[in-house]
């Protein structure tokens, strides 16, 4: 749930054109303290797993029983979710910009619903809901997962159109002869890369760490190994939890990275934690 | 403090004597020295980065010079925090606090001071109506257009009836309409309450339009402070002679092309007079004549309409481009292609050094046309 | 998606205006280009939601209409579930907002660029994307009756389990869930701390204010709309939060969520599956109210902070 405002956060904005200011002197004692404080919180406790598990239990990770199957039912449930994401978001993200600038609020208002409908209880009713055969697929997660990816999707691809000036854009590929599916293929999607590859792997990080509807569901997926799993053996447990972390880490830095690098570019002004809503002057 | 009466205080004396600020490597400031009379509108003129702004932020108490002092009505006020200068300051833009009303706005520095809600209201909806915005005295910030910000913000500025006005480039903001509106009232505004204002922008018409004396800078220090009918006719240097209005720098062999000067005189820096030999001279647009002329001297290459006057970019043999400002009625009948030959009016020529000192004279001045470096 | 390609983007069609049949059948076309949308939100969304709401007013065994369900989350151990919720929310909202925005606070006055700042909002992000399942492990590892730092502190003969600690419970629950918490306030509130124009504080300076009058009469109003509807985020993340609590206490808290989940894993006896679709009734209600009050807020801090 957390990482679902994580996306609505505004930007870094570039600062005041560089007025020489006299900096204040170094940061008085008691914000150092709270920092530090702070800090200690929230290193400690990885520290702590670290020591908990130990290093040998990394490796260990890879061979335990049910291991592989529920990562690679993670995987594929993360691909489906993605694919099936991007394909219904991007297009009505599009589509609301260029037509029905107006609905924009509205959808806005409806990706806030994922937050009033907690996956507990979304659960709940869709397994009351759901036709037989696909109660019996994992892959029934995968179109809840949709569901619960599509607030990121949004405004992901949200804040990215509105750095563009889209219908100038549109207007003139098709002054010069474009058809729709070239628009888009040549003319839009190089400019979203940013907003596409954040909606990528914030959807991504949200299915491999779902653990509530999959459990609840009854799948194994990983995060269900995982508690599954401490059952058998803690320490692997924890070094599962911490692998699964990192990899999720390395994944936002490098989206940071990516988005860093392409804003200098002149692409899109989009990055992981935050949506451009000053650039444009708010909703 | 508290009089409620809008006859004028008089006005405090400022002077700022020898400041220095840098920032690092960054020499802001480098030994400005600055006296503003009571009453008195004071421009600082210069292009950005030459200290200007600086020294207004010391002032008020925002930046503590390195050296020198600030002395206000002769009392030192460099250990004053900017809280206590009594000082009233009105910011480029947006500096309206945004949860409050117009009223509220120009109250604050009212409350500040403990007056009863009362007279608080009376005071704010008197200098709301002195600046024109009493029906919007209920409004918020984000209702407001640019330039009625900027009036409720220099309304809460007076209302605290400070010793010195402040302005930072309060105007650069806004529309240009608004700007020449809001130019008028500002001027008419500090000369009916007498207060000393230091106003500082980078836009030469307007410094020269509303004050009394303009202090046109560079480089963190000043190169020149006068009136600017003096400013104009009797720059100090080549660089205020360029800065202030439009100037055409001729090397001194073009110059031999225009006819003889009525007289050479050197700028009042110690730029030397004498022979134009080996030097740069600069010539007002108003100080060249120009007749179509099947064999002149210069070929015209634009010409733009100015109302009353047009303004001629005549090609001169030596490629020397200059402005030459004619009568409209004189230049009707010449376009650009034209051959023409241009003379010196009978007006002293400026002389400046060589051309040395070329990259640093950018002419800052809304009006089309400038001399190309 | 079929796109209408017969009408220009962004020509002057104001939808639904002019009774022409021409005209409202275009309007009606535009909107069909929400539908793909529209659908799988309604199927995925809209009909479990609607699935509960129903379905708590239902008779478990028959299907008649019965308020036996509400009645049931209300009272008893549902009822303390949901005041254990709640608790845990509000203090994890109002916690982890007080400290996030001290955080956002401190370092919101360096300089853009600067280390300490890039690293404590990289860290932040990353930070709140933390929860569920690893989140728990992580602190059984630290606050658990074996873990490290109950350790170091029953070594100076403060053993927290002796004074009524217990990461399996209220207290424990609640230094586990700050662990998201602040690093979402500090992401939210340090944009709004931004927003704060220099020019308003030193305006206000000029006009004789102190520092505790800036942010009595300018700072803390501004900056009051961003505080609370983050709290509200907050509270409905708290609110909502499953899979930690469930990970660290294999669902021996009362809590609502776990207890939801309860009727899942088939802990429960037969003829009472609908109350657990009230108990998730009432906890949309309660969130629904939570993100009202965060809309109007953003809102108002919006066009305060532009």
């Amino acid at each position: 749930m957390a990482a679902v405002v994580a996306s609505e956060l505004a930007e870094e904005t570039p600062g005041p054109a560089g007025r020489p200011r006299r900096r204040r002197g170094s940061l008085p004692v008691w914000r150092w303290a709270i920092l530090v404080i702070v800090g200690a919180y929230f290193v400690i406790p990885l520290y702590a797993a670290l020591r908990f598990t130990g290093l040998h239990s990394f490796p260990a990770v890879f061979s335990q029983e049910g291991f592989a199957p529920a990562l690679e039912l993670s995987v594929k449930l993360a691909a489906v979710t993605t694919l099936l994401t991007v394909v219904l978001m991007l297009p009505t993200s599009i589509y609301v910009h260029l037509r029905l600038p107006k609905v924009r609020r509205l959808l806005e208002g409806i990706t806030i619903l994922p937050i009033v409908i907690p996956p507990v209880v979304l659960i709940v009713g869709v397994l009351e809901v759901s036709p037989g055969f696909l109660k019996s697929t994992p892959y029934l997660l995968a179109l809840e997962y949709v569901v619960l990816a599509m607030p990121f999707a949004y405004r992901s691809f949200d804040a990215g159109l509105r750095a563009l000036e889209l219908h100038t854009l549109v207007e003139a590929a098709q002054s010069l002869g474009a058809g729709w599916r070239q628009t888009l293929w040549r003319v839009l999607m190089p400019n979203l890369r940013t907003a596409l590859l954040s909606a990528i792997v914030l959807t991504v990080a949200l299915v491999l760490g779902e653990f509530t509807m999959a459990s609840l569901a009854l799948y194994q997926t990983f995060p269900v190994w995982i508690v599954a799993f401490d059952q058998t053996s803690g320490p692997i447990s924890v070094a599962a939890s911490l692998l699964a972390l990192f990899v999720t880490w390395v994944f936002l830095m490098a989206i940071t990275l990516i988005a860093g690098r392409s804003r200098r570019a002149g692409g899109t002004d989009v990055s992981l934690f935050s949506v451009s809503r000053r650039s444009t002057g708010g909703s | 403090m508290t009089s409620n009466e809008t006859s004028p205080r008089p006005g405090a004396t400022v002077r700022m004597q020898d400041l220095s600020r840098s920032f690092g490597t960054v020499r802001a400031l480098a030994g400005l020295s600055l006296e503003l009379a009571p009453g008195e509108l004071v421009a600082l003129l210069g292009p950005s980065g030459c200290g200007k702004t600086t020294a207004l932020r010391i002032l008020a108490g925002f930046d503590t010079a390195d050296s020198g002092t600030v002395e206000v009505d002769g009392q030192e006020i460099s250990g004053v925090p900017a809280a206590k200068r009594d000082m009233g300051m009105v910011f480029q833009s947006y500096s309206l606090f945004p949860n409050m009303s117009a009223q509220d706005n120009v109250g604050f520095g009212l409350r500040m001071r403990k007056l009863s809600s009362a007279a608080r209201q009376r005071r704010a909806a008197e200098l709301l109506d002195m600046v024109g915005l009493a029906a919007q005295a209920g409004q918020y910030p984000h209702q407001l257009s640019g330039g009625q910000q900027q009036r409720v913000a220099l309304a809460r500025a007076l209302a605290i009836e400070p010793r010195v006005l402040l302005l930072d480039e309060p105007l650069s903001a806004l529309d240009a309409k608004v700007r020449l509106q809001l130019r008028e009232q500002i001027r008419a505004l500090q000369q009916r309450l007498g207060t000393t204002t230091l106003f500082v922008t980078h836009d030469q018409e307007e410094a020269l339009s509303m004050a009394d004396r303009v202090g046109v800078m560079r480089s963190g220090t000043l190169e020149q402070i006068a009136t600017p009918d003096e400013l104009y006719a009797h720059p100090a240097s080549a660089f205020v002679a360029e800065f202030v209005g439009i100037m055409n720098r001729i090397p001194g062999d073009v110059l031999e092309l225009l006819g003889r000067p009525a007289a050479l005189a050197g700028l009042t820096d110690g730029s030397p007079a004498g022979s134009a030999y080996g030097k740069d001279a600069l010539v007002r647009p108003e100080g060249l004549r120009l007749t179509a002329s099947p064999h002149g001297n210069g070929i015209v290459t634009t010409r733009t309409f100015l109302g009353q006057l047009t303004r001629l970019s005549v090609r001169l043999t030596g490629d020397v481009v200059v402005q030459v400002d004619q009568r409209t009625a004189e230049a009707a009948g010449i376009s650009p292609g034209d051959s023409v030959q241009v003379t010196l009016a009978d007006l002293p020529v400026l002389l400046a050094d060589r051309s040395a000192s070329r990259g640093d004279a950018t002419p800052a001045t809304a009006s089309p046309g400038q001399v190309p470096a | 998606m079929a796109v209408d390609t017969t009408t220009v983007p962004g020509a002057t069609q104001a939808p639904g205006a002019g009774r022409s049949w021409p005209a409202r059948l275009r309007a009606l076309r535009r909107w069909a280009g929400l539908i793909p949308f529209g659908v799988y939100m309604f199927l995925g969304l809209g009909l479990p939601a609607i699935a509960v709401a129903i379905g708590a007013f239902q008779n478990s065994s028959g299907g008649g209409f019965t308020l036996s369900n509400v009645r049931a989350a209300t009272h008893g151990i549902y009822r303390q579930g949901f005041e254990t919720s709640l608790e845990v929310s509000v203090v994890t909202a109002i916690v982890p907002g007080i400290v996030g925005f001290l955080v956002a606070y401190a370092i919101f006055t360096a300089r853009r660029g600067n280390l300490l700042r890039r690293v404590v909002i990289t860290a932040s992000g990353v930070f709140a994307n933390f929860g569920g399942v690893p989140l728990a492990f992580l602190f059984i590892a630290t606050l658990g009756s074996t873990g490290l730092v109950t350790g170091w502190l029953t070594a100076i003969g403060l053993n927290p389990y002796d004074h009524g600690f217990d990461l399996y419970t209220f207290s424990g629950i609640v230094i586990v869930y700050m662990y998201f918490q602040i690093p979402l306030m500090v992401l939210i509130m340090l944009p709004a701390l931004e927003g704060l124009r220099p020019a308003w504080r030193e305006a206000a300076q000029n006009l004789g204010a102190s520092s505790w009058q800036f942010w009595r009469h300018i700072g803390g109003p501004v900056l009051f709309p961003s505080f609370l509807g983050c709290v509200m985020l907050l509270f409905g993340s708290a609110l909502s939060a499953y899979a930690t609590a469930e990970a660290l206490t294999s669902g021996s808290i009362a809590l609502t969520p776990i207890q939801i989940g309860s009727f899942l894993n088939g802990n429960v006896l037969a003829g009472q599956q609908n109350i657990g679709k009230a108990l998730g009734l009432g906890l949309v209600v309660i969130i629904a109210i939570a993100m009202v009050i965060y809309t109007l807020a953003q809102r108002r801090a919006s066009r305060w902070l532009r």
